[in-house]
Order: structure tokens, then C-alpha cells, then sequence
């Protein structure tokens, strides 16, 4: 099935650029008083980064300059300028951007595919991080060249999440993945109807996470997962009863086995009203849910959901401990459709740095462990294995699929395509000074809806494309045909280039 | 149910400014003077704040801008830039780095636990402690309130030995001597500096702390004065000099004392239990390649605690050293394997640099652990070992108010002990000396690497 069989819409890439006066890129342009304003390098410049100005041409896009690699082209501005007023140095501050996971380059690359819906040409490593282990040091295993090519259209990225031959309905999406928990109050309603907008146009899912159904998502009801936590704050039956699938969480990858805690700062009347809480004090979300002791009271509590809603889906998030396998069994037993692992380095609004660091293990061991096992029990083609915590590009999306999951559920990326800049203070005072993780109501008007929208579209189209081409190099026509191959894949450490055959990339 | 262990915080303020990651740069030259500047916007009003710190010339703006890079992208002339700080990539060193230390800073400023949002953002794992991760359980555990509220999980540890069984005469009466036991509340004690300016007020600020917190601070016989003779009853008495020029009377009153291992190391524990039957004898020992044999054999022998202390990187001694954390694992695998574990106890020095150090080091066998640099860095040092060379210390540590302190050490120490607890949460685990040698419970990198990884690519 194609991407447009399944939605039966094409949402297209519209160009959306940065919401602040300058976007942040590796380079920067400096134009001296030399200049005679002849208008050159406007003229030659096919990226747009020039625009005509009174006294000289005013430098608006950096960050879609191609940098030094461009020296070859003839269009090579800085060569080209008869007064040599032109200067190119790469970016002081964009060293100061970002940390191992998510470098500047991959930072930049995502605002890139935000801005355009296409990968970056910049000469920015938009595959890899910095991190030194797990995705960073895994590589595809490419065949040297592709048999016959099959067409874009022909490949398929669709997943179905319901796999276990019951007598619910089927539930496709066409790219495999769906939007993971960000309540309100720990995001802004901007960004939360921008997230389940961007769902909807891309036929997938985003869930509400912790903290309440706003009446705001009723139109997009079909698109939205509800989240049960321990904290049941804003649960109803009637949020139940609106959804095709409900999410238990029973823990989070960043904190796993914490619980949560909503400063009393960011709960505003809103927030509060929502949660049936009193506004400006802290809520904790206790850990675990006090009513599940077992798997048997496991059960009780996912028959529940499906007594309220005959429809839908359960999907059960848990973290990764060291029996991360048992648990994953045991949510099956209980009768979840789609069992969530939440790895060790995923996102949160605020966590401590201890948990963040060294609770449980990161998911790029936790679900080729949770595969193999599943296979060995004959229960793997039964649910559907999603995996988050530390998606952070295409590529760790496709390894990941390649190590045994079905799909991913994403968080960190969109708020990355919202121009988030990962400098870990949302939880400080009014909240994210970029208007993404705020309650703010100063900040939240930062951003629109439409522009928010559209920006993780684009970034995700452009994810798409990236696994289709990967999907083809490997010579595949559906990327279920990619689950669990780890023959594909080569951790840089344990294979030498040599003993491969392909081309590692 | 004893009372809840409570460590009370208060601010202490740095004497000398933080030294930051990045700074701000923004020149004036080229300003439009926009009747709106960006600096205005600044959501955490750092331009608005703005003060200059005399003595170091440090601009508050780089302490207090939080990098949201809105002034970068609103100026109108791109005049304001952030830059890397060369002064904060050249504090301490490849161990000790700059974020270890000044995450440390922050935590004895505020005796509040590091929080921050997003994920992890640093490496996927590194050498050493980096090479392990904690486990946490998905359904059964203490509640949230275990950590702040009513539930409570003990972070107490014993020191001394212990008897296995308790024998009984014909007459019903116990005829086993139980040996003297200590319990601290928390399971680490301060221990001796690696190098420090001169230590006089410095040790004083450990005591206080120790005091403050119940625990004890190991001081050198050599470095005795009458000041330290007032906290006594915190003393780990290290004997560095001859046992015959300390007094009887000293003796009798300290409860910890520890000695150097060597060949006649049980006559001379048992001299000093003869001097004083209710003190604990440590024997210090520094890691090395035979450390289990020599452990066992001592423990056999009628040892009741032993120090093992790597160096201040957590490497042993000798050529291809083991990391403290794998020597641990060895030893205390070794003992349980003669079934002697129960009966000493480990503590283990050298390298523990952060909260999570101490969480893993008790999952390695220890039962507790000694802190130093930390508690150094507590005080703002900058791990620039300048003092080792005998220059002065650029934040005057030599100096330091021992109650300014006492008072940093105890804000750190809160911060650890509250991290210990989350760590202890998420396990489930309502008890510190549960914790000890729970591998079960820890997910060490060589096994999941060889489990996972190390098959990719070959597996048809």
C-alpha cells in the first residue's frame, strides 16, 4: 500500500521559514563597506540567501548557504563579487548549539527539513550523531548496486497497528510512525493542536499524553490517542469512548520508575481546570499506577478500557528495564495491540539528570532483545512493537525497524521542527523561551498554528522520502519486509568495512 | 520506624562567579539602537540584570543567559553572537570534567538535585562508570512518596563485622561477643584529600559537615590539633605515623580508626581493639591485581572493614589497571563465593565524582563508599591541581570559612542522598544495604554489547 492509498491524500512540503529574524546556520556572510551594491551575488546565488537592499544587498538566509563546498560552482559568490566584499566564515554560535545526541548539524538539518520538506544540502550529517554508541555507530549494510529499481510509488512505508486477529477494527498508517505524549501544560496548546494537525494530514496518530482530552482536539478526535497514566488526570470516559486507541503509560524512558511532576509555575487555570487540580500548585503523577501490583492486574486494567470502548486499540507504554522482554510478554498476555518501549535517552519536560543518564537501558538494546524473545514465544507477528526515546533522524527511525520494531513514536523531532533548540531549560520559570513548552500566554503566541503545522509536515515528508530510498537501496517494497533484519545492519565497532559486503552507510 | 533522614539545605552562595560554558558576545559597534532591542525581550532578563563582577571581571550575562539564542536571532545587525568559553573546557580534566564539576557547583550552591528538560544529551556510554546503567520496575515499588513524602526508603549502612549466628550456652545465655557496629545514615564518609591547599580550615569544614550529616571524615594522625579534637566523635582516625605516639585517652574515645595494610596489619588491629575493645578497625588497602585473595585471607583472619581505594581516576594500582568498579565486582564476587560477604565490610574510595558513582559502586559490592575531590569542588575548587605544584589556589580554599563550608558540603551531600533515593525508587528498593552487589540490577555495557551488537551483520 502506498503512502496515498492509505490516506488518501498527498499533504504536500510548503515552504515555511524560521519564525525568528535570522535562522541559525553553519555559516556566516559578511558584506564590507567595499560593496557597490551591483547586485551579483544576488543575481548568482540560487539558494536565496541574498535579497536586494538600499546601500548593499542585506544577507536574509545564511543558513541556506551551501558554504565552502560551493567554492567549486561557478555561482561561488564570494569569488565572483568584483570588489571582494564578500566574507564566509562558518557560524561562531552554531558551535555553541546542541550537545552529543542532538548535534548542531543534526539540529540544523532538522530545521532544514522543517523549512523545505527536503534533506539538507548543506554539508550537514543529517544520518548521525555525536553520541560515540548505539544508532550513531550502526550503519546500513547497502547492497553495492541495486538490482532493478523499483519506483518510488511501489514502495510501501504503511505499518498496521493492529495485529492480533481480534475482532477490532484494522488501523493502518501510512508511514511507521505516530506522535508520542506531550500533555498540556508541559507544551503549549499551539503546539499540541500543531502536533495532532500534522498527524492528521500525515494519516498517523499523535497522543494527548498526561494531562487531559482540551476540547480543541475534538475535530481531530480520529488522529488522537488518549493517554491513561498513573495520575488519571483528565480521563473520562467520554475521552475514552471519543478515540481509536488508548495509551497506558506505566513509564516514561527519561524517568523511568519516577513518575512525573508538573511545576506548580505551569499549572495555570487552564492547565488546572483540565486536570481537575488547583491552578499554581505542583501535581505529581505517582509511579505506578497503585492499582497494578501484576500483570493479572494488568490485564484487569487494559479489559477495562476495551469494556468502555469496544473500538479501540490499547497500547501500553513501558521504559526499558532489564527484564524489558517479560514485560513486553506480559503486555501481550494482557491483551495490548501495541506494546510502546520507551528507551532511557528520551524526552521530557523535566526530568533529573540521574534518571535521564543511567535509569534503564537505551532502545537501541531494549527492542532487539524484545524481538528476539517475541519470536521465540511464536508471539511476534501478534503485536505490533513500537520503539522511542532517541529517534532522532530517518535513519534512526529505518535502524531501528531493521533491530525489530514495527515503527517509532516521535517527540523530541517535532519540537525540533518547532525551532527547538534543545537547551534543556523547559521547565525553568515561565517555560520555554521559545514559546514550544510553555503555558505562558506571552510566550505561547510565539509561534502560530498553521506555521507549526506545516513545519512538522515538512519534516516528516521529508523522513519519508529518506526511508523510501533506503527501502530501495535495499531493494524492498514494504518496510515491514525491514523488521528485525540485523543482517543489514554493522556496528562499527564489532565489523570492519572489509567484511562487509555493500557499502556501509 | 526511626525518624526520617532529613538533610536541611540552605543557599550558599558562590564567593567567586561560576565559570560558564558559553558567554555572550555582542558588540556594540553597528547598533541601530532599535527602540525595541532584543536584549529588552530577553525572557530571563539577563540584560536587564546586568552587573559586572569586579574582582574576576566576569559579565553576569554569561552566568545567567540560559542559551535560548533569542537575542542572537532577533538582533537586527547580528551583533550579539555566543561563544564557546575556553576557561570552562580547560577545568579539570579528561575524569574530572567540566561538566562533572560544574554540575557539583550548582549542587552545593543549591543542595537541590540537577532537573533539566529534554533527554540525555551527552554520549551513548563511556569508560568506566559511564559503562553501566540502573534498573528500574515497571509495576512493583515504593511510591513517588518514598521519595517525598510519607513512604520511606533508608539509605543506612553498617560498618563493622558482623556474626553470622549468635551461639548459646547450656543455659540459655549468649556466648558470641558481637563486635562493635557503626551505622551511618548515609552510606559514604569523606575521606583523604589527594592533594589540596593546606588542609587546616578545610578539614574543619568536612568535620563540621560530617557532624552536621552523622557520618565521620577520615583524618591523618599527622594533621591532629586541637581544634579537630573537638569533633572526635566524627573522626576516622588514619594512622599515618607510629601507634605508640598516639595516647591511650585518644584512643578510647574515637570509634573509627583505620590503618595501613602490611604484613603485621591483624597484630596491630588487635593492639588497638585491646586499647579499645568498641572501636572499629579499617584497614586501608589500595586496589590492586591480588586485592580479593588478600581481602579474603584477612577476612578470615578477623578483619571487620576494609578500605579499598583506587586512584583518583578509580584506576588500581600496577600495569593495565581495572577500573574500581570492575576490582569491586571481583572481590565482592569472590567473597560471597566463600561465603564470607556478610560478615566485612567494603568501602570503596577513589574516582566517585558524582551521585550516580555512588549508586553503581554500591551495586558493585560496596557497602559504602568515600568522597573527596567532590567535597573539594563542593568549596568551588577547579580541579586545576594547582596546589600539587604549591601555586596558590585561584579560589582561595586554604582560607574557606568552615561553616560556608560545612554548609556547601551539606548541600551536595542532600543533592547525592535525594538522587540516591530516585535511584532507589525507580528499582523498587526501599533500602540502601539492599542495594550492595545487586548486579541483578545493573545493566553492564560488555553484556549488551556482546548480546546485541557484536551479532549484527552476521546473522542470516
Amino acid at each position: 500500500m502506498s503512502f496515498q492509498e492509505v490516506t488518501g491524500i498527498y499533504p504536500k512540503a510548503k515552504k515555511v521559514p524560521s519564525r525568528f529574524r535570522h535562522a541559525l546556520g553553519k555559516h556566516r556572510i559578511t558584506i564590507t563597506g567595499a560593496c557597490n551594491n551591483c547586485g551579483l551575488c544576488i543575481t548568482l546565488c540560487p539558494y536565496g540567501v541574498y535579497k536586494a537592499g538600499a546601500r548593499r544587498p542585506k544577507v536574509i538566509a545564511e543558513h541556506l548557504c551551501l558554504g565552502f563546498s560551493c567554492c567549486e560552482n561557478a555561482f561561488y559568490c564570494v569569488s565572483r563579487c568584483p570588489v571582494q566584499a564578500i566574507s564566509l566564515q562558518l557560524n561562531p554560535s552554531f558551535e555553541c548549539l546542541g550537545d552529543k545526541r542532538w548535534t548542531a548539524d543534526l539540529l540544523a538539518s532538522a530545521w532544514h527539513m522543517a523549512e523545505t520538506g527536503q534533506v539538507p544540502y548543506q554539508g550537514l550529517n543529517y544520518k548521525i550523531g555525536d553520541a560515540g554508541g548505539g544508532f550513531d555507530k550502526i550503519r546500513f549494510i547497502f547492497p553495492k548496486k541495486g538490482s532493478k529499481e523499483i519506483p518510488d510509488m511501489e514502495i510501501s512505508t504503511a505499518i498496521e497497528l493492529n495485529r492480533s486477529g481480534d475482532s477490532r477494527p484494522k488501523v493502518s498508517i501510512p508511514l511507521p510512525f505516530y506522535l508520542g505524549g506531550m500533555s498540556f501544560g508541559s507544551v503549549s496548546i499551539v503546539t499540541m493542536l500543531a502536533r495532532v494537525r500534522a498527524a492528521q494530514a500525515l494519516g498517523t496518530f499523535c497522543c494527548t499524553g498526561e494531562g487531559g482530552y482540551p476540547e480543541e482536539l475534538i475535530p481531530y478526535d480520529d488522529h488522537v490517542i488518549t493517554q491513561v497514566a498513573t495520575g488519571l488526570f483528565g480521563v473520562r470516559e467520554e475521552t475514552i469512548k471519543r478515540v481509536r486507541i488508548v495509551e497506558f503509560k506505566y513509564a516514561q524512558g527519561a524517568k523511568p520508575g519516577l513518575g512525573g511532576h508538573l511545576l506548580g509555575d505551569k499549572v495555570t487555570p487552564a492547565v488546572a481546570a483540565m486536570r481537575e487540580a488547583i491552578s499554581g500548585s505542583a501535581l505529581f503523577s505517582p509511579f505506578p499506577f497503585h492499582s497494578v501490583y501484576s500483570v493479572e492486574d494488568h490485564k484487569k486494567h487494559v479489559d477495562w478500557i476495551k469494556e468502555i470502548n469496544h473500538k479501540a486499540l490499547v497500547a501500553v507504554k513501558v521504559s526499558t528495564p532489564t527484564d524489558v522482554d517479560m514485560v513486553a510478554v506480559g503486555s501481550f498476555y494482557a491483551g495490548a495491540h501495541i506494546v510502546q518501549l520507551d528507551g532511557s535517552y528520551g524526552g521530557t519536560g523535566a526530568a533529573p539528570d540521574i534518571a535521564k543518564k543511567n535509569i534503564a537501558m537505551p532502545i537501541e538494546y531494549a527492542i532487539p532483545k524484545v524481538h528476539t524473545f517475541l519470536q521465540a514465544e511464536g508471539i511476534r507477528d501478534k503485536i505490533t512493537i513500537i520503539a522511542s526515546g532517541g529517534i532522532r533522524t530517518a535513519y534512526d527511525m529505518a535502524k531501528i525497524i531493521a533491530m525489530g520494531a514495527d515503527g517509532v513514536c516521535l517527540g523530541t523531532a517535532d519540537l525540533v521542527a518547532l525551532e527547538c533548540i534543545r537547551c534543556h531549560h523547559c521547565e525553568s520559570g515561565r517555560g520555554c523561551a521559545r514559546g514550544i513548552a510553555t503555558t505562558d500566554p506571552a510566550l505561547t503566541k510565539l509561534m502560530e498554528i498553521e506555521w507549526a503545522t506545516q513545519r512538522i509536515i515538512n519534516m516528516y515528508l521529508a523522513w519519508q522520502h529518506q526511508l523510501t530510498d533506503i527501502l530501495k537501496h535495499l531493494g524492498m517494497r514494504s518496510v515491514t519486509e525491514l523488521v528485525g533484519r540485523f543482517d543489514l545492519l554493522a556496528h562499527l565497532d564489532y565489523i570492519k568495512p572489509e567484511e562487509v559486503e555493500g557499502e556501509l552507510n | 520506624m526511626p525518624p526520617k533522614y532529613h538533610i536541611k539545605t540552605a543557599q550558599a552562595p558562590n564567593r567567586f562567579q561560576a565559570i560558564t560554558r558559553s558567554g555572550v558576545i555582542a558588540w556594540e559597534e553597528g547598533c541601530l539602537k532599535c527602540p525595541r532591542c532584543v536584549k529588552k525581550d530577553c525572557v530571563y532578563q539577563v540584560y536587564e540584570k546586568r552587573g559586572l563582577e569586579a574582582r574576576q571581571m566576569l559579565d553576569s550575562l554569561d552566568t545567567a543567559c540560559k542559551d535560548c539564542f533569542r537575542c542572537v536571532q532577533g538582533c537586527p545587525n547580528k551583533l550579539i553572537q555566543k561563544g564557546l568559553n575556553p576557561q570552562y573546557k580547560a577545568l579539570g580534566d579528561h575524569y574530572w570534567t567540566p561538566e562533572i564539576i560544574s554540575v557539583l557547583w550548582s549542587q552545593a550552591e543549591s543542595g537541590r538535585i540537577p532537573v533539566s528538560g529534554a533527554g540525555y544529551g551527552g554520549p551513548f556510554s563511556g569508560p568506566g562508570f559511564d559503562a553501566m546503567w540502573t534498573d528500574m520496575s515497571e509495576i512493583v515499588r515504593p511510591t513517588r512518596d518514598g521519595i517525598h513524602g510519607r513512604e520511606y526508603i533508608s539509605t543506612t549502612v553498617d560498618l563493622g563485622r558482623k556474626v553470622m549466628a549468635l551461639e548459646f550456652d547450656a543455659g540459655g545465655k549468649i556466648t558470641t561477643t558481637v563486635p562493635p557496629l557503626v551505622e551511618i545514615p548515609l552510606p559514604i564518609i569523606f575521606d583523604i584529600l589527594p592533594w589540596s591547599p593546606p588542609r587546616r580550615q578545610i578539614t574543619l569544614a568536612f568535620l563540621e559537615a560530617a557532624r552536621a550529616l552523622g557520618t565521620f571524615a577520615v583524618v591523618r594522625q599527622s594533621e591532629m590539633n586541637a581544634a579537630i579534637e573537638e569533633h572526635l566523635s566524627n573522626v576516622v582516625l588514619w594512622v599515618d605515623g607510629a601507634v605508640n605516639d598516639l595516647t591511650d585517652e585518644l584512643l578510647k574515645t574515637l570509634s573509627l580508626i583505620e590503618i595501613p595494610d602490611g604484613d603485621h596489619v591483624m597484630e596491630m588491629q588487635r593492639l588497638l581493639k585491646e586499647k579499645n575493645p568498641k572501636a572499629i578497625v579499617f584497614i586501608r588497602m589500595e586496589l590492586n591485581p591480588t586485592a580479593s585473595e588478600r581481602v579474603i585471607w584477612l577476612t578470615q583472619e578477623g578483619a571487620e572493614v576494609f578500605h579499598l581505594v583506587a586512584n583518583e581516576y578509580g584506576l588500581e594500582k600496577g600495569e593495565d589497571p581495572l577500573f574500581i568498579k570492575e576490582r569491586m565486582r571481583e572481590i565482592h564476587g569472590s567473597l560471597v563465593e566463600k561465603g564470607l560477604r556478610d560478615e566485612v565490610t567494603l568501602i570503596a574510595s577513589g574516582g566517585i565524582a558524582m551521585a550516580e558513582h555512588m549508586a553503581k559502586i554500591i551495586l558493585c559490592g560496596a557497602d559504602a563508599l568515600g568522597v573527596d575531590i567532590p567535597l573539594l569542588v563542593a568549596m568551588e575548587c577547579r580541579v586545576c591541581r594547582r596546589c600539587k605544584e604549591g601555586v596558590a589556589c585561584p579560589v582561595e580554599l586554604e582560607g574557606v570559612d568552615p561553616a560556608w563550608g560545612a554548609g556547601r558540603i551539606k548541600n551536595l551531600m542532600a543533592a547525592w542522598h535525594n538522587q540516591l533515593l530516585e535511584v532507589l525508587g525507580a528499582m523498587g528498593i526501599r533500602e540502601a544495604r539492599r542495594l550492595r552487589g545487586e548486579m541483578g540490577r545493573a545493566m553492564f555495557f560488555e553484556d549488551l554489547e556482546k548480546e546485541v551488537f557484536a551479532p549484527m551483520g552476521k546473522r542470516v
